[in-house]
């Protein structure tokens, strides 16, 4: 229906409704007047041919008695019938016209000049608006003579004429009528639909899943409202659903984001504590022993005065691993600030700052340049600290002590740092044990430690989303490679 | 030489004994006042309370101050401190135990003049005492009282 495409489905309906209504109209008006036409045609030949029955038996005897006068009497009797416009009595033996009629005194039409067929059955024929009868008169099965009848078909135009403008009058009060009744039909139809169209439209829109549209009858489309009810109602619901549940993940991450905080709070007076309380006492302790040892020496012997000194070393051990231990909270708590870092300088400027603390020391120290990295500047300069210094500190009894800072791209997002000395190295077999908090591999006696430092450094790592591991072997040396992020 | 005194204002026993014996073993001759909280410490400063009639015009020519305290804390003296005309402008060298990053930027931000941890290694304490009377007794121009 490519009529009706593009329309709204109101005009649609009422389209379809108005077409249909007119093509059946249409059609019976068609057929009717067909009908018509050819009954009334049929009565008009009928009613024709009986006065022509009429008009020809009248005429025997005129003929018979060869009385032209009565027989135009005869003829003058088609009067009656005003459709006949013209009528003509031949002889059998022929010799023009016997008698004749003509209605208002036309002329003769030209057929009555043409020979009439010699059968002795009537014989008719439509031509054109006028119809021709020739009826042989026939006495005593003997044709005697002939009648031609000319009837004007004006009549049957006039009613044919009259059929179809009463036809289009029907026609058009009907369509009329087809129309109003259409619209009411079609009403009960498209407004249900119309509705939907407006609560889906409604729906997608404003996203107001509380839309509802009234289901005015139990048909398909109340079906396909009640459905589409349904769903909205689903939607809704489920809608609801989540919103409970995102609102309740979010008084979830509130309560954890305020237990973590709290516990960051807590932690950081804990560490604040340490730093402040526990320091205290230790300089007492550490302060007391200097002053005995100073003021009181003559008193005490050099047992004493050796306990008196493993006293303070004692304190002061603790000072440092109290130190160190801050360090480690100090770097888990910071914020990291990632930037694009040179690794290359901070570990040259490490280096330079291990040469100047120890002049007495020859190690050679190999930074490859152009080292970068992502990551928090001031963290990583504490990684390659740690690591650059214990690096140092283990190789301290060798005579060619070598340090290497080397970084290769791990394939990935990653580059991969490596730490290489030539030092004490250590037993693979322990090297899960490096990176705890107060675990070392050697004595104090052999390197001075507080162990500390490589967890801070893991932690550090960690933190960065990188991964820390070392190789090693006693005597020969170790390397610990970490990686960060790619400098992009 | 300035014989204005030194204010130590520190609510630890030990660390008033130590800093006294750290002060006297860097020669500082300086007389040493002992607040032992901060309410005292603004007392002295101020004239008031145990130091009513005391001449304010006489300011310390360091305070060394502590930031752990009972009742006001290093922080609340410091900034009563810097609030009152008569001692706006007197040294004040916070001496803590402390080393939070917090600390420091909080002291310097209120107007403290230097920030010192006190070490653990008591020679270490007793150098830092020498630099510290050194410099502000002797090299420092402590403004006019």
């Amino acid at each position: 229906m490519r009529l009706l495409r593009g329309l709204s489905l109101r005009r649609k309906l009422s389209g379809i409704g108005m077409l249909s209504s007119l093509t059946a109209l249409v059609s019976a008006s068609i057929g009717f007047l067909v009908y018509d036409a050819h009954t009334s045609r049929a009565d008009f030949l009928r009613r024709i041919l009986t006065e022509a029955e009429i008009v020809g038996f009248n005429s025997i005897s005129p003929l018979l008695f060869d009385d032209a006068e009565a027989a135009a009497k005869t003829l003058d009797g088609l009067r009656a019938e005003p459709a006949v416009g013209a009528a003509v009595i031949t002889r059998a033996k022929g010799g023009g016209p016997f008698a004749r009629y003509s209605r208002d005194g036309r002329p003769l039409p030209d057929f009555v000049t043409r020979t009439p067929p010699s059968s002795t059955a009537v014989s008719h024929v439509f031509e054109g608006d006028q119809l021709l009868v020739s009826k042989p008169i026939v006495f005593e099965a003997k044709p005697v003579g002939a009648l031609l009848i000319q009837a004007e078909l004006v009549e049957l135009h006039e009613r044919a004429r009259r059929y179809v403008a009463l036809g289009l009058v029907i026609l058009a009060g009907s369509f009329l009528l087809a129309i109003a009744i259409s619209r009411i039909v079609e009403r009960t139809i498209s407004r249900p639909l119309l509705r939907l169209a407006e609560g889906a439209r409604s729906v997608s829109s404003k996203h107001d899943y509380s839309v509802r549209v009234p289901v005015e009858d139990r048909d398909e489309i109340g079906d396909l409202i009640a459905t589409f009810n349904e769903m909205l109602e689903r939607i809704q619901s489920q809608n609801a659903d989540l919103e409970e549940a995102r609102a309740d993940l979010e008084r979830k991450v509130e309560a954890r984001t305020q237990d973590l905080a709290a516990a960051n709070k807590e932690l950081e007076a804990f560490s604040y504590s340490v730093s402040h309380d526990l320091r205290a006492p230790l300089r007492a302790i550490d302060g007391f022993s200097k002053a005995l040892l100073t003021s009181y020496a003559g008193q005490l012997d050099e047992k004493g005065q050796h306990y008196l000194q493993r006293v303070r070393a004692g304190t002061q051990r603790m000072g440092q691993l109290i130190d160190d231990l801050l360090g480690l909270a100090r770097v888990s708590r910071r914020e990291l600030i990632r930037r694009s870092i040179d690794v290359s300088e901070i570990a040259q400027k490490v280096a330079n700052e291990l040469h100047s603390r120890h002049p007495g020391r020859e190690v050679k120290v190999d930074v490859a340049p152009g080292l970068r990295a992502e990551g928090d500047p001031q963290l990583l300069a504490i990684v390659l600290e740690n690591l650059m210094g214990n690096a140092w500190k283990f190789t301290s009894k060798r005579e060619d002590a070598r340090i290497s800072v080397e970084g290769r791209r791990d394939g990935g997002r990653a580059t991969v740092f490596s730490i290489r000395d030539n030092g004490a190295g250590f037993d693979m077999q322990y090297a899960d044990k490096l990176f705890g908090a107060f675990q070392r591999l050697h004595s104090d006696s052999d390197f001075e430690g507080t162990g500390i430092g490589l967890a801070t450094v893991q932690r550090i790592v960690v933190r960065h989303g990188g991964r820390i591991w070392a190789e090693g072997e006693p005597g020969k040396g170790a390397v610990f490679n970490f990686t960060l992020e790619s400098s992009s | 030489m300035n014989d204005r005194c030194i204010l130590l204002v520190e609510d630890n026993a030990d660390d008033i004994e130590l800093t006294t014996m750290a002060l006297s073993a860097a020669k500082i001759a300086n007389p040493l006042v002992v607040a032992r909280n901060g309410v005292e410490a603004l007392d002295y400063l101020f004239g008031t309370g145990a130091h009513d009639g005391r001449d304010t015009r006489d300011q310390p020519v360091v305070v060394l101050l502590d930031i752990k305290l009972p009742l006001l804390s290093g922080l609340d003296v410091l900034r009563r401190m810097r609030a009152d005309e008569r001692t706006r402008r007197t040294p004040v060298v916070m001496l803590t135990s402390s080393t939070e990053q917090t600390d420091v930027t909080n002291t310097y931000d209120e107007g403290a003049n230097s920030y010192v941890r006190k070490p653990v290694d008591f020679e270490n304490f007793v150098t830092a005492a020498r630099q510290l009377g050194l410099y502000w007794t002797v090299l420092n121009e402590p403004p006019e009282a």
